[in-house]
């Protein structure tokens, strides 16, 4: 016998997903969802984010990491919550690992929430956890053909911040070819250049997240 | 390796579906994959005989439909599949563009007995 499905594999990750929404909007509060490959800044996005908003809103950073805690550990010296989920060798973060991290994050105090998922640009794409706005950073070392092997990322995300331009001098990459390729594939995303290490072009980006805060969804 | 976790999830919804269906056995799953997810069909076999073991869908047969990835040009108006390396529409050269298959990830059906 023959059983029509037609289900979405990750039907179940999704549920989960729009589970975790409703209670981040019960709180008022808005999820970011940061993912990039390994050593692309991901870290040091938010370190300079809470520098230009820290003391103006409450942010709250749930950390994924395949093991240790280091990240955790460099968010948690600036004096913001933060919880570290450890996936055990898991590739990402799906939607029930981000649900069970939650009854950790005080939600009544903090408004902006980054979720820093794990270091991966395959992952991470297939598996949407509740966010309100999905962030890659994309880094000058690792090449502008990185849209072309990675498109389902960079087709889903609201946001593709180029980091490491202060290295622009020395590698070969073309940020207009670049901004094109991945316009052509997804319309509605914005792209920032930015330097994490001298401060360049985080004006630009942080404005932009305060301006998607007071519009959500 | 997120076939892994997609092998899982996908094990999980064929097991609930036979379940409803009182079926003892499952015989085939028939999974539609699109190009631009990247799920390896050879690694969600792989992961399938671990995980089913021990379930009504051991030894199942698994049937990949695999989906490439299309566009619509935005530009032109054409049709056309996405070539690795070449996210440009092959009538009129312009990258900007709609997708409009390539991300299925879904359990078309299943045959139980």
């Amino acid at each position: 016998m023959e059983i029509k499905v037609v289900k979405d594999i990750l039907d179940a990750n999704e549920r989960i997903a729009q589970r975790n929404q409703k209670l981040f909007d019960a709180n008022n509060l808005f999820a970011v969802n940061l993912m990039s490959s390994p050593g692309a800044g991901k870290t040091s996005l938010i370190l300079q984010t809470l520098k230009s908003l820290k003391g103006k809103i409450g942010i709250g950073v749930i950390e994924g990491d395949v093991s240790s805690s280091l990240d955790a550990e460099a968010i948690g010296r600036e004096g913001v919550s933060v919880v570290q989920i450890n996936t055990a060798g898991g590739c990402h973060l799906d939607a029930n690992m981000l649900s069970i991290a939650l009854d950790s994050v005080p939600l009544g105090d903090i408004r902006l929430l980054f979720i820093e998922n794990v270091g991966n640009l395959i992952c991470p794409a297939e598996f949407s956890l509740g966010e309100h706005r999905r962030v890659l950073i994309s880094s000058i070392p690792e090449g502008d053909d990185k849209p072309f092997k990675y498109p389902l990322m960079f087709h889903t995300v609201d946001a593709v911040l180029i980091n490491k331009i202060d290295l622009l001098p020395y590698l070969k990459f073309d940020i207009d070819a670049f901004s094109q390729t991945i316009k052509g594939m997804n319309q509605k995303v914005k792209i920032f250049p930015v330097s994490c290490t001298s401060g360049q072009g985080i004006e630009k980006w942080v404005s932009w997240l305060l301006s998607q805060m007071r519009n959500p969804v | 390796m997120h076939e892994l976790s997609i092998t899982q999830s996908m094990l999980n919804l064929v097991l609930g579906q036979a379940e409803q269906a009182k079926a003892k056995k499952v015989g085939k799953i028939n999974l539609v994959i699109g190009e631009m997810t990247g799920v390896v069909g050879e690694c969600v076999q792989f992961y399938f005989d671990f995980l089913s073991r021990g379930t009504i869908a051991d030894g199942a047969a698994l049937a990949i439909k695999a989906v490439p990835t299309k566009a619509r040009c935005r530009d032109c108006g054409k049709l056309f599949e996405v070539m690795e390396f070449d996210w440009t529409c092959p009538h009129c050269h312009g990258n900007n563009m709609e997708i409009v298959a390539g991300k299925e990830l879904f359990v078309e059906s299943i045959e139980v007995e």
